[in-house]
């Protein structure tokens, strides 16, 4: 192609049509780079034509100076036009090149879970510890003194047998493991000032047969009040609250007599909701009733002037009647799939 | 116990219909759980048959059977199955005789088994039902053949129905008796409580028979009590009386049998029968001796050292000197209130007999049941409390039932000791029951339950006075008294008011963080799992010594299973054990944790206390820290557990298996969540691997370990060579850390970074070179990240370059390059000082 030496109108459109068609062609950012640098680079015959200007006569100067400079503002519109529109359509298909397939893309997550009794035993906390309620923790190998003595179990009496003891050896050390949280009751009742309101969860002991439904192992929650003018109607609505609030509004108590050393009265607690398995019926959770006068002054606390009440039941139980749990030997024999069905909610 | 429903009929009002569903669910109200029900399990038609005559048929296989016609109709009627008035049946048994009535199962009954019969075809005939024996229809263990109605002194109509005759329509309630209700062990007993349920009329039976005349000479009875219990004597009621000229061959009627049969008691013997019978019916333990194997008079006392006698069920016992015995001139013949010897005992030669009924010592009776072994129905019945004034009319009772049944004479009068200090009243002032209870009940309420329940109340100035009934022994306060009126009056009455509890603290720094630790390591994917602490002699000297010296364990005296009798020192074996399991499942990948307590005894220390302080009054403070410094330390760890891939081979991944790194991993998640700085040493436990075990410590004090299990350990227990393990003293490690932390300044001045080649000796911990150019290059110093370990080219023998990233940043100004660099070499300087490191260029 031969170069044009002088500007004229003929030469400036044909550098600006050359200019304008290599755009249009160029379809990628290199390419349009390569575009940008021959046709307005300073080899380009714009460049030239413009370098030109400085040779025309002066009277001409304006009139060219327009025509020239025209030109070159059509073609860098027209590249600035161009290269936004790659760049768009590059973005676009860089993200399209990205896009994976959701459903199998690896992960480095593992899925862990916290054991469904120690969550439910943290609601259970949660619960009294809204009230204003403290936690109590004590020992698992535990004074006999504490486990039954101080909790008015007649060293002969046979209620201390019902218990089903396990006695760490020699026997004559009168250490037991023990068989209820109950003595977390008489430690708190030494250990606090009055008024005392305490729930004493953890892991307790029975000599029980490992089968479906028992463990010599397993856990448990009891709650202790002392106060001035504590009644047994405080005991059911204490109860009551605690079941709604782990069981729904619609679940409710009913106190049976019973029969423990370190109550009395005394009460079997059952308890109703209406979506158990088997139908809307009551099972029995757990036993209950006013502090025993002789507990309250193995404590020091004086029974003219303090009533209390105590309630325990076993968390096993709660999980199974509340989720579903068939088998008790499933909460213990740690199978990761146990717990990782309940992940961190219980 | 269980109580037959026609026995409980007898002495309170039972509506027709009354179904054993009705009379559990009345019960439970008043404090008596359900237990079950029982019956004979059987069904009709079993009637009363009449053997016509038979024809004894030897068999191949050396039996002889007996063909018989039976009449099981009278004649021209229709038996009760709908067949023939007299049916062909063959019977394997030869101990009856024409003319004897029997019982006959017809085809459609079933007996307990369930054993339906029908007609079948054997020994060449059609046998059209069966002739049964005592044991087939659940009535006893006889093997003597079939039973002969006229050996129970029953002569029945032919045709008539067996089972209403024989008493086995009835059914009985077993209930739970809880301890302190000791009067529920009887007829008598439960009959009260029926009363109370639902307000039927009750019939005390002590008040249908006459206690025995004790006005005159009756037999020698001593109460010689030289060391009473706790300041009780051993048997403060002892009565008896004289029964001459019982046949003792006499059957015990069906009737009392079944009834025996359906409260759980075999029948023996009729004059055995009878005092269990009475035992059942008044909840009086009654002993009967054959008058004339006694040597001259009774004696109670305590047995005298290596004293022996051998029980009624045949066992020689060597006495302690707490037991209490019953003695003659020979010595012992009972082990009072528990059982009987044999040497005096009713049998089938007996014609005279001495009835004894005594109350004993509760706690002395409850000793020796547990010393011998023996937890014997009058042990259970004493242990729990026996009413005392009940003794002279229970041999009384028991005199009238042999003189009907067996044929002999009582004697007029009898003997009776009777000691039992007479009840002391309680003081029950007004408004407490309402008090203790929360209902405001009315003071005729009061009055009225504890009328009903037996005792005699008596209005005082302020309150009731109350003398519980003899039968009573559990009701020694108000609050117990509070009770009764709160069961009688029902607890469904009981309103639900809520207490407003002072406000609390919420949980404290221990088991917020305790919780935290499980959360987060959960959300780092580990699984929580709750072993059992009940390990080997082995797991604790392995895993519960770090060093290999002995150490002491909490021992089980009556461990379910004698190899894991120890108490775990560490969280560690119950984990693998776990991580068996899983993989055994075909779990492969495990992350697991556990917080639990350790039970750590120190070795050459003695725990516990010979001596435990009385129930019912405050220990002094000396007393109580006695008690506490005698529990061995049960600190609470956490262990966590890695086996497997911690990242599984997936698309465009790699998989990534679990080591030593995932467990310090862990420790650091732990560190977080307690708030802790937790410091990483080389370290060594037996369990671990030797080149791969870290110490943990907190304020430089050791903590726990993290590392890899030992090879052969981990092969022991079937899991791959390479198990990450890690376990910290999670008391110690909050208890070491400051809870409060000061925020320091957050710098926005421009970071300056600078990477810090040194050389060292492979030996030399990177921690410790790090230590030494953090130290060395003072404040300005913000970060450092130990980012290679190279060995090879370019690194002498026996060394190791370590590549440390440094991140300089000065509070109050944009640092220089020259300063950076400046307090980069200042720490290599001091590394070369501490760690002989050389800057490699």
């Amino acid at each position: 192609m031969s170069e044009p030496r002088e500007i004229t109108e003929q030469a400036v459109q044909s550098a600006v049509d050359a200019a304008l068609a290599a755009i249009a062609a160029a379809d990628d950012s290199a390419a349009l780079k390569a575009v940008r640098a021959e046709h307005t680079g300073e080899k380009s015959t714009l460049a030239r034509l413009n370098a030109e200007l400085r040779n025309v006569p002066n009277d001409q100067k304006a009139a060219l100076g327009k025509l020239v400079g025209g030109a070159r503002g059509r073609v860098n519109q027209a590249f600035a036009a161009r290269e936004a529109e790659i760049v768009e359509a590059e973005a676009a298909a860089q993200l399209e090149a990205e896009a994976v397939d959701v459903t199998a893309l690896p992960s480095r997550f593992t899925r862990g879970a916290r054991h469904p009794l120690a969550l439910l035993q943290d609601r259970v906390c949660d619960v009294f510890t809204g009230m204003g309620w403290e936690i109590s923790e004590g020992p698992e190998v535990e004074s006999e003194w504490f486990n039954f003595d101080a909790l008015n179990f007649d060293a002969d009496h046979p209620a201390r047998a019902m218990q089903d003891t396990f006695f760490v050896d020699p026997p004559e050390a009168h250490l037991v493991l023990r068989t209820h949280t109950s003595p977390v009751q008489v430690r708190s009742m030494l250990d606090r000032e009055v008024p005392i309101y305490v729930l004493a969860p953890g892991r307790v002991y029975r000599t029980d047969e490992f089968d479906a439904t028992h463990l010599p192992v397993f856990m448990q929650f009891e709650g202790l009040a002392v106060d001035k003018g504590l009644t047994m109607a405080h005991l059911k609505g204490t109860l009551d609250h605690f079941v709604k609030s782990i069981f729904g509004e619609e679940a409710k108590v009913r106190l049976r007599p019973s029969f423990f050393p370190f109550t009395e009265p005394s009460a079997e607690l059952d308890f109703w909701h209406p979506t158990f398995a088997g139908g809307a019926r009551w099972i029995e959770w757990g036993g209950c009733g006013m502090v025993h006068p002789n507990v309250l002054k193995a404590a020091g606390i004086d029974p003219e002037v303090y009533t209390g009440f105590a309630f325990g039941m076993g968390i096993e139980r709660g999980l199974m009647l509340r989720n579903g749990v068939q088998d008790m030997r499933e909460m213990v024999e740690g199978d990761i799939r146990f717990s990782q069905q309940f992940g961190m909610v219980v | 116990m269980r109580v037959p429903l026609s026995w409980l009929a007898e002495y309170v009002e039972l509506v027709p219909g009354t179904t054993p569903e009705d009379v559990h669910a009345a019960l439970v109200r008043v404090g008596l759980e359900e237990e079950d029900v029982h019956t004979f399990e059987l069904s009709g038609p079993i009637v009363v048959g009449e053997v016509l005559e038979f024809v004894e048929e030897p068999q191949s296989n050396g039996k002889t059977i007996r063909w018989c016609q039976v009449r099981v109709a009278p004649d021209g009627e229709t038996a009760a199955d709908g067949g023939d008035a007299v049916h062909g049946i063959v019977c394997g048994a030869r101990n009856f005789y024409v003319g004897d009535k029997v019982v006959v199962t017809l085809p459609g009954a079933v007996l307990p088994g369930p054993f339906p019969i029908a007609a079948r075809k054997t020994y060449g005939h059609v046998s059209d039902g069966m002739i049964a024996s005592a044991r087939e229809l659940g009535l006893g263990d006889d093997h003597e053949g079939i039973l002969r109605l006229s050996t129970l002194g029953i002569d029945a109509p032919v045709g008539s129905d067996a089972i209403a005759l024989l008493g086995l329509n009835d059914a009985a309630v077993e209930i739970n008796v809880t301890p302190d209700r000791g009067y529920a062990f009887s007829i008598r007993g439960v009959a009260r409580e029926y009363a109370h349920a639902t307000g039927a009329r009750f019939r005390d039976p002590v008040e249908q028979t006459a206690p025995v005349d004790a006005s005159g000479d009756g037999f020698s009875v001593e109460i010689r009590d030289d060391a009473p219990i706790r300041g009780r004597v051993g048997s403060a009621v002892f009565a008896t009386r004289i029964v001459r000229d019982v046949d003792p061959a006499r059957p015990t009627p069906a009737w009392m049998v079944a009834r025996l049969k359906l409260a759980g008691i075999r029948s023996l013997s009729l004059l055995v029968d009878i005092t269990n019978y009475v035992m059942l019916e008044l909840g009086q333990p009654i002993h009967g001796y054959d008058l004339d194997l006694l040597r001259g008079g009774i004696v109670v006392r305590r047995a005298t050292p290596g004293e022996k006698l051998v029980t009624l069920d045949g066992k020689e016992r060597t006495l302690d000197v707490e037991d209490l015995v019953v003695t003659d001139d020979r010595g012992p013949i009972g082990l009072g209130g528990v059982m009987g010897g044999s040497e005096t005992e009713i049998g089938d030669s007996t014609r005279n007999v001495l009835i004894e009924a005594a109350n004993w010592d509760p706690v002395s009776i409850a000793r020796t049941a547990r010393r011998h072994k023996l937890p014997s129905e009058a042990a259970k019945r004493y242990e729990r409390g026996v009413d005392p004034e009940i003794a002279a009319t229970a041999v009384s009772r028991v005199a009238q039932l042999m003189v009907d049944l067996a044929g002999g004479t009582a004697d007029v009068g009898g003997s009776l000791i009777h000691e039992a200090p007479a009840r002391t009243a309680i003081l029950l002032p007004d408004g407490y029951v309402s008090g203790l209870i929360g209902i405001e009940y009315r003071d005729e309420e009061v009055h009225d339950a504890l009328a009903e329940i037996g005792g005699v109340v008596t209005r005082v100035d302020g309150g009731f006075e109350v003398v519980p009934p003899s039968w009573r022994p559990d009701l020694t306060g108000r609050a117990e008294l509070a009770e009764e009126v709160a069961r009688l009056a029902g607890y469904h009455r009981i309103p639900s008011v809520l207490p407003v509890a002072p406000p609390g603290r919420g949980l404290t720094r221990s088991q917020r963080i305790r919780r935290r630790v499980a959360d987060t390591l959960a959300a780092a994917g580990s699984t929580e799992v709750l072993s059992f602490p009940f390990v080997t002699e082995a797991e604790n000297a392995t895993y519960g010594s770090a060093d290999g010296a002995p150490v002491a364990s909490v021992r089980l005296a009556n461990a379910l299973d004698a190899n894991t009798a120890l108490l775990r020192r560490s969280l560690l074996p119950g984990l693998v054990a776990a991580a068996k399991r899983n993989r055994s499942r075909g779990l492969v990948d495990v992350s697991i944790f556990e917080l639990g307590s350790v039970f750590l005894p120190e070795v050459d220390r003695t725990y516990g206390t010979t001596e435990l302080p009385v129930g019912d009054a405050r220990p002094s403070d000396a007393v109580l820290e006695t008690l506490q410094a005698g529990i061995p330390p049960q600190p609470r760890h956490v262990g966590v557990l890695i086996v497997g891939d911690v990242v599984t081979k997936q698309p465009g991944q790699a998989a990534v298996t679990a080591g030593i790194v995932d467990a310090l991993d862990a420790v650091r998640r732990i560190a977080l969540a307690v708030g802790a700085e937790i410091e990483v040493v080389q370290g060594a436990h037996q369990a671990l691997h030797p080149g791969r075990t870290a110490e943990l410590r907190v304020a430089g004090r050791p903590v726990g370990y993290a590392g890899e299990l030992l090879p052969t350990l981990a092969e022991e227990s079937d899991l791959p060579r390479v198990v990450a393990v890690a376990e910290l003293d999670l008391d110690a490690v909050i208890g070491l850390t400051d809870p409060g932390l000061e925020a320091g300044r957050i710098g926005t001045y421009p970071a300056a970074t600078q990477d810090l080649s040194l050389m060292v000796a492979i030996d030399v911990p990177a921690a410790a070179v790090a230590a030494a150019v953090r130290d060395g290059a003072g404040e300005l110093l913000e970060h450092l990240e130990l980012v290679d370990d190279y060995r090879g080219q370019g690194v002498p023998v026996g060394a190791k370059s370590l590549t440390f990233a440094l991140r300089f940043r000065a509070e109050d100004r944009t640092l220089t390059a020259a300063e950076a660099s400046e307090a980069k070499l200042a720490g290599a300087a001091v590394a070369a000082e501490c760690a002989g490191a050389a800057i490699r260029d």
